[in-house]
């Protein structure tokens, strides 16, 4: 709890930034993302921007998981439905592509919302593996829908092009992709502090008291499901954009897994929870890369390892993150802060 | 004639794959019904049952009579480790992170197996004859027969159990009302552990079958996916409900798979699952939740 921020009205209150400390530091942050490219080389730059995609996808999951309380395990094919949607109307259309990404945005969210029709009967539990029928149906269907997505082979997407320059370097996709999910995770931000956003976290709490409240569940829900489809979209849409191919093995269950167990290690319902989960499971894999490399001279075959060791880095991280600090990341960031902000008068 | 023949033939082979769902449901249903638990991971220790069985019948050379309960065992024992370290520090909190708990389960035992035997399938040693059986005319492959009588003697040894084991009937009992369980003088702890290690037991055995007719593979957890299509359809407590469900997913697997092909196998079931969930959530034979503000 911070003091000296008392507020005269509400609006205030719910400010996202309130005191010119944080002001500060934003400017900080903000000032640092646009320098980064300029120092950094360029497998940094595609961490940089594999992070952007998947903060914006983690947050869509967030919005849902977090703060609805519906569990999903569709992200990753609401996302290639996004990728495909973009990959598309590329080849077809031609359209630009900040105007593909929207339209990959609005037909997962589409899409998503024939995906939630069943949160009308089921929820929790049943409600995950209801969406993990849903996304092996939407494998399916990209696999055999072979004039429309390519089949088995995928497609191929053109570059971006922003004013005539095509965006093929990652310093150049870096400029587009890391706005584009800074103003997805503020629009999340935001939208928590209407009443959509309320509506939602009443839902989370208790859904059939926020019935008897007044709150329509079904609507909400949809609702719900549709903004986070729509986020997975556009972030499938980028990462169409991003590695300029889509096929059926690009979302599988695996990266609906992946999104949510984000989500999980960041901390659930909070927006930074969401950010640093994604950041966090996205460098996690190249970490391991790291260390398998210093120990390759020393160890046969240290290569093969690597797949593996990922996968059990991956499951451990999900079940000690879940026993041991079941709020995430955000709960440790959050305990680093309030040292701080008593330190030095209390250790 | 030849077509019925051959509609028959098929038939029982779904029959006999539908057993083999059934077993590894009845893990899922055996966890479920005493701790709550939706044990996404039990396709995984279905693997590790196979990989198990692998290694104690080509790894150390002992015979299959040998190498079988041991490989159940090591399911058995993997199941009680995981329920005494993991899942018992997780009482109380919500279903879904235990579910979520079992899913990185999976992935730790995905990547073990990937680490000690390398991600090539592999096949079992045969430990079943290969003489085809014949059921009147119709030809039934001898490992699916042998799984199909395996799994029904399961199964039937299961609902004995549950009726007159006094173990059984503290299962039922917890799973009916926990704290009337606990007033009555059983030991709830010992019976989520009890539950855990029969059911992981049983899906390692159930892999040991599965294993032997199609050979094992990391990638084989994703049986317990279609388990997981049995046990919602069949209703996630009922014992009974796994019994007609695997028979009745296996049957509809083996008809598409043969007759629409392999591919649509999968949206066939997921199909069933997403249809079963509008209309009867809590499955054929399952106890619906009620649930008060």
């Amino acid at each position: 709890m911070r003091i000296a921020t008392a507020n005269e009205t509400y609006l205030a209150d719910e400010a996202l930034i309130r005191t010119r400390t944080q002001w500060a530091w934003t400017a900080v942050l903000a000032a640092g993302l646009a320098a980064a490219p300029f120092a950094l080389n360029n497998y940094w730059l595609y961490l940089a921007c594999l992070v952007a995609i998947n903060v914006a996808s983690a947050t869509g999951l967030n919005i849902l998981t977090g703060y609805t309380g519906l569990v999903s395990l569709g992200q990753g094919a609401f996302m290639a439905v996004g990728a495909y949607t973009v990959a598309w109307l590329d080849r077809n259309v031609g359209a630009p592509f900040l105007v593909n990404l929207f339209a990959g945005g609005l037909m997962a969210a589409a899409v998503g919302i024939l995906v939630g029709l069943p949160s009308l009967r089921v929820k929790g539990l049943y409600l995950a593996i209801a969406t993990i029928g849903a996304s092996i149906i939407l494998q399916f269907v990209f696999l055999n829908w072979t004039s429309v997505t390519g089949g088995s082979r995928g497609m191929n997407v053109a570059p971006a092009s922003l004013f005539g320059t095509p965006l093929t370097t990652y310093f150049q996709l870096y400029f587009v992709l890391v706005p584009i999910a800074a103003l997805m995770v503020l629009g999340a931000a935001n939208l928590f502090r209407t009443r959509i956003g309320r509506a939602f976290i009443a839902i989370r709490d208790r859904d059939i008291s926020a019935e008897v409240l007044g709150i329509p569940l079904l609507r909400y829900k949809l609702l719900s499901f549709a903004v986070s489809s729509f986020y997975a979209g556009v972030a499938g849409g980028m990462w169409a954009y991003f590695f300029r191919a889509v096929g059926p093995e690009s979302f599988t269950i695996v990266e609906s897994i992946f999104y949510l167990a984000a989500v999980i290690v960041g901390g659930m319902g909070s927006i930074l929870g969401g950010i640093i989960g994604a950041t966090f499971m996205t460098l996690v894999p190249e970490v391991l890369r790291f260390g398998v490399e210093a120990i390759s001279p020393y160890v046969d075959n240290a290569g093969t390892l690597l797949s593996p060791v990922r996968t059990v880095v991956f499951g451990a991280l999900i079940i000690l993150f879940l026993v041991f600090e079941p709020q995430g990341l955000a709960e440790i960031v959050q305990r680093v802060r309030r040292f701080f902000h008593l330190w030095p008068f209390r250790k | 004639m030849s077509d019925l023949l051959f509609f028959v033939e098929v038939s029982l082979a779904g029959l006999g794959s539908g057993a083999l769902l059934s077993l590894t449901a009845l893990a899922f249903v055996l966890i479920y019904k005493a701790t709550r638990v939706i044990n996404l991971a039990v396709g995984e220790i279905l693997m590790m049952g196979g990989y198990f069985f692998l290694a104690f019948a080509a790894g150390w050379g002992l015979s299959p009579w040998l190498a079988i309960p041991a490989a159940i065992a090591g399911g058995a024992l993997i199941g009680a480790v995981v329920e005494r370290g993991i899942i018992r520090r997780m009482l109380g909190e919500s279903p879904i992170s235990v579910f979520m708990v079992t899913v990185g389960l999976g992935s730790v035992l995905v990547g073990i197996v990937e680490l000690v035997w390398g991600t090539d399938p592999r096949t079992l040693p045969d430990f079943m004859g290969t003489a085809p059986v014949f059921i009147g005319e119709a030809y039934v492959s001898r490992k699916i027969a042998i799984s199909f009588a395996v799994a029904g003697l399961v199964i039937a040894v299961f609902l004995a159990l549950f009726r007159f084991w006094r173990g059984g009937v503290a299962l039922r009992a917890t799973a009916t009302d926990q704290a009337a369980a606990y007033s009555c003088g059983i030991n709830v702890p010992g019976v989520f552990s009890l539950a855990w290690t029969i059911g992981c037991g049983t899906a390692a055995g159930a892999g040991v079958l599965l294993g032997s007719i199609g050979g094992i593979a990391p990638t084989m957890g994703a049986f317990g996916l279609s388990a997981l299509v049995v046990v919602i359809v069949g209703g996630l407590d009922s014992v009974a409900g796994a019994l007609v469900a695997g028979l009745a997913i296996g049957l509809v697997e083996a008809w598409t798979g043969t007759y629409l092909g392999g591919e649509y196998k999968l949206v066939f079931t997921f199909g069933i699952l997403i249809l079963m969930l509008m209309i009867r959530p809590y499955g054929l034979f399952g106890t619906k939740e009620i649930e008060r503000l």
